[in-house]
């Protein structure tokens, strides 16, 4: 019984993970091509949540919910590229921070605007609203299956995308030596408004995925946000590999840390204090995490070069 | 146009005459708001220590000023419960005295920004961004899941900690106890910015390598100003819950720390009153904006926005004349 309850607190640990890694990947090639930190990435996350409950309401289908999702972060994305990320390129660092934490503050105010305070909620078909079993008596939702299998195609795809695509090269290259290559004859700008529309829609897209399991509302992706930036700083910015490492690592750290501390600690306190202590170490322990590796590994686990 | 040392005492002047204002309107609330941007300021003045003097983005500082008021509220519950504060085998008693009071927060945040600073100091960059970032973030999770202290409900105090012959439950009263901190942290932060760390300080972030070669330890001069820095912030804190009589999670959380950056941001790093005209004009956009429409904070954001694309010098930069407009980045 304990074997299968920590199987299945895996499985919800690499769910978790997955969903992180289509948000820390975008995050991750945004820093690591245009050196820009961007904060509203999590406005991606809600507006792909808020357009998938939007869609799947009028059409009756959760699908095409699902896919408007990735469509809409991603004309978002452009948008904004286009309107205001462009000008911080070369500004430093804090001016990166303000600006988007101001871009924060303009979409989720728009998006209450629109939608009003109420949650919205996105329902998931009951085909998949359902359980399946696995080998071992082990029996776990469908859905969340579904997660897992789309984060790690994706994760997939974009391997494939940058390692083995003329896309992909030119992020590379772009990554290595701005100037040079747009002295080569690729459009510079046209290339950073793509990686930046990708980013955007892969959050755009998790968030509609999450959205159908927790509920669509204002401010869902800011906590999503900051564990992003945990992720792409564990494994090292601008990296598509540490991203996937780092997410599944944070995803896996959080939901057995939860579920193992409370009772590790009961071997040294009574059972009170010993759920007290162990949810309260649980709750810190991806930042701990991330202290951890900052410590030994200033610049995360596959990064190259202190940023 | 004016220099900056008239606009500094106008500054000055102005925040001191509040009060009458206010008691000419017979309008508490002014007085409260003034209070609500003092301490602010006084936060803002403490991240601007390292922020603009020094080079170190902080994204925690909301770290140090949650840990003063929640030391503040701490010893206020114990004292109105009459439990003692256990830790280990050691019992301590609550207090309701500010003067003690404000010494443990400035003990406790030293303590941790020496902490969070000496491992977050071994990066630089977006990861000492990240990093400090982190710390804060653990503060706020541990405190919204201990439940000792009201966990995500906060904790309230019944009456406001007190100062021997002064009632801090007036208004006026507690309005000049943050104005009399103000200054002590304006004369602080000025005496050390002439002084030998100051001066290493402005250099370690322009060059760390020549700062070493005259054989100053950077490291040593970014940590020991990172400490100065929290414990500034920390006792912004402390008067922050005094002024609410409550403290809660929010007051660690990551937009605390945005927020503070941004007012220091708003109104002039690389200058000592920045932060003050800073934390006024933020406050007041936020009623003003809060007055006029719902969706007030859409507005705010384009004009952070606006500010961060097109004016980057701060407010203090359009009031004042002298030419030297900053180096901007670092």
């Amino acid at each position: 019984m304990e074997f299968q309850l920590l199987i299945e607190q895996l499985l919800n640990g690499l769910q978790f993970g997955t969903m992180l890694f289509l948000m820390s990947a975008g995050l991750t090639l945004v820093f690591g091509v245009m050196g820009l930190i961007n904060l509203a990435h999590g406005s991606f996350y809600m507006i792909g949540a808020f357009g998938a409950a939007l869609l799947a309401e009028i059409t009756g289908s959760f699908f095409i919910g699902l896919i408007s999702s990735f469509i809409v972060a991603m004309f978002a994305g452009v948008i904004t590229e286009i309107l205001v990320i462009r000008k911080l390129y070369k500004k430093d660092h804090l001016d990166q921070v303000l600006a988007t934490f101001a871009l924060i503050l303009i979409f989720s105010e728009g998006i209450r605007w629109i939608f009003g305070a109420y949650p919205l909620y996105l329902n998931i078909p009951s085909e998949l609203n359902a359980s399946v079993s696995l080998p071992l008596e082990i029996i776990y939702s469908k859905y969340r299956l579904l997660i897992i299998a789309i984060g790690i195609l994706i994760a997939f795809f974009l391997y494939i995308l940058t390692s083995k695509t003329l896309l992909g090269i030119r992020i590379k290259a772009g990554q290595n030596d701005r100037e040079m290559i747009s002295v080569l004859g690729v459009n510079i700008k046209t290339l950073y408004t793509i990686v930046f529309a990708l980013g955007a829609a892969l959050a755009g897209l998790s968030g509609a995925l999450i959205g159908a399991i927790q509920s669509v509302e204002v401010g869902m992706g800011e906590p999503v946000l900051i564990l992003a930036f945990v992720v792409i700083i564990i494994g090292g910015i601008g990296s598509i590999k540490g991203a996937f490492v780092g997410a599944l690592l944070v995803g896996v750290t959080d939901t057995l840390g939860r579920f193992l501390l409370p009772e590790l600690f009961k071997l040294f306190f009574d059972n009170a204090d010993a759920n007290l202590i162990g949810s309260s170490i649980a709750s810190m322990s991806i930042y701990i995490l991330m202290a951890i590796v900052l410590i030994f590994k200033p610049s995360g686990l596959f990064g190259e070069r202190s940023a | 146009m004016m220099s900056e040392k008239k606009l500094n005492f106008l500054i000055l002047l102005f925040l001191l005459l509040v009060p009458l204002f206010s008691m000419l309107l017979n309008d508490i609330y002014i007085t409260t708001l003034f209070s609500k941007i003092i301490i602010l300021a006084i936060a803002g003045i403490g991240l601007n220590l390292i922020l603009g003097y020094g080079g170190m983005v902080s994204f925690g500082h909301a770290a140090f000023f949650g840990l003063g008021g929640y030391v503040t509220g701490i010893l206020a519950f114990h004292f109105n419960n009459y439990e003692p504060i256990q830790i280990l085998v050691f019992e301590f008693e609550g207090t309701n005295q500010l003067l003690f009071i404000w010494i443990f927060t400035l003990i406790f945040s030293s303590i941790l920004a020496l902490f969070i600073g000496y491992f977050s100091l071994r990066t630089t960059g977006v990861y000492f961004i990240m990093i400090t970032l982190a710390f804060a973030q653990m503060l706020y999770y541990f405190s919204i899941s201990w439940p000792t202290y009201g966990g995500e409900d906060g904790l309230s105090l019944s009456l406001r900690n007190q100062i021997p012959f002064l009632n801090t439950m007036d208004p006026i009263t507690f309005f000049y106890i943050c104005y009399v901190w103000l200054i002590i942290t304006i004369i602080l932060v000025k005496f050390i910015l002439n002084s030998p760390l100051g001066i290493s300080l402005k250099a370690s972030k322009e060059n760390e390598d020549r700062v070493r070669s005259v054989g100053i330890n950077p490291k040593k001069v970014k940590l020991i100003s990172f400490i100065i820095s929290g414990a500034i912030t920390g006792l912004a804190g402390s008067l922050y819950a005094d002024l609410n009589r409550f403290v809660s999670p929010t007051i660690l959380s990551w937009q605390m720390s945005g927020e503070i950056m941004i007012l220091v941001i708003l109104g002039g790093m690389f200058r000592l009153y920045g932060p003050i005209l800073g934390a006024f004009f933020y406050i007041i956009l936020e009623q003003f904006l809060g007055g006029i429409t719902e969706n007030w904070q859409f507005w705010l954001g384009f004009i952070i926005l606006l500010e961060v694309l097109y004016a980057k010098a701060g407010i203090m930069s359009f009031l004042i004349k002298d030419k030297y407009d900053e180096k901007t980045s670092s």
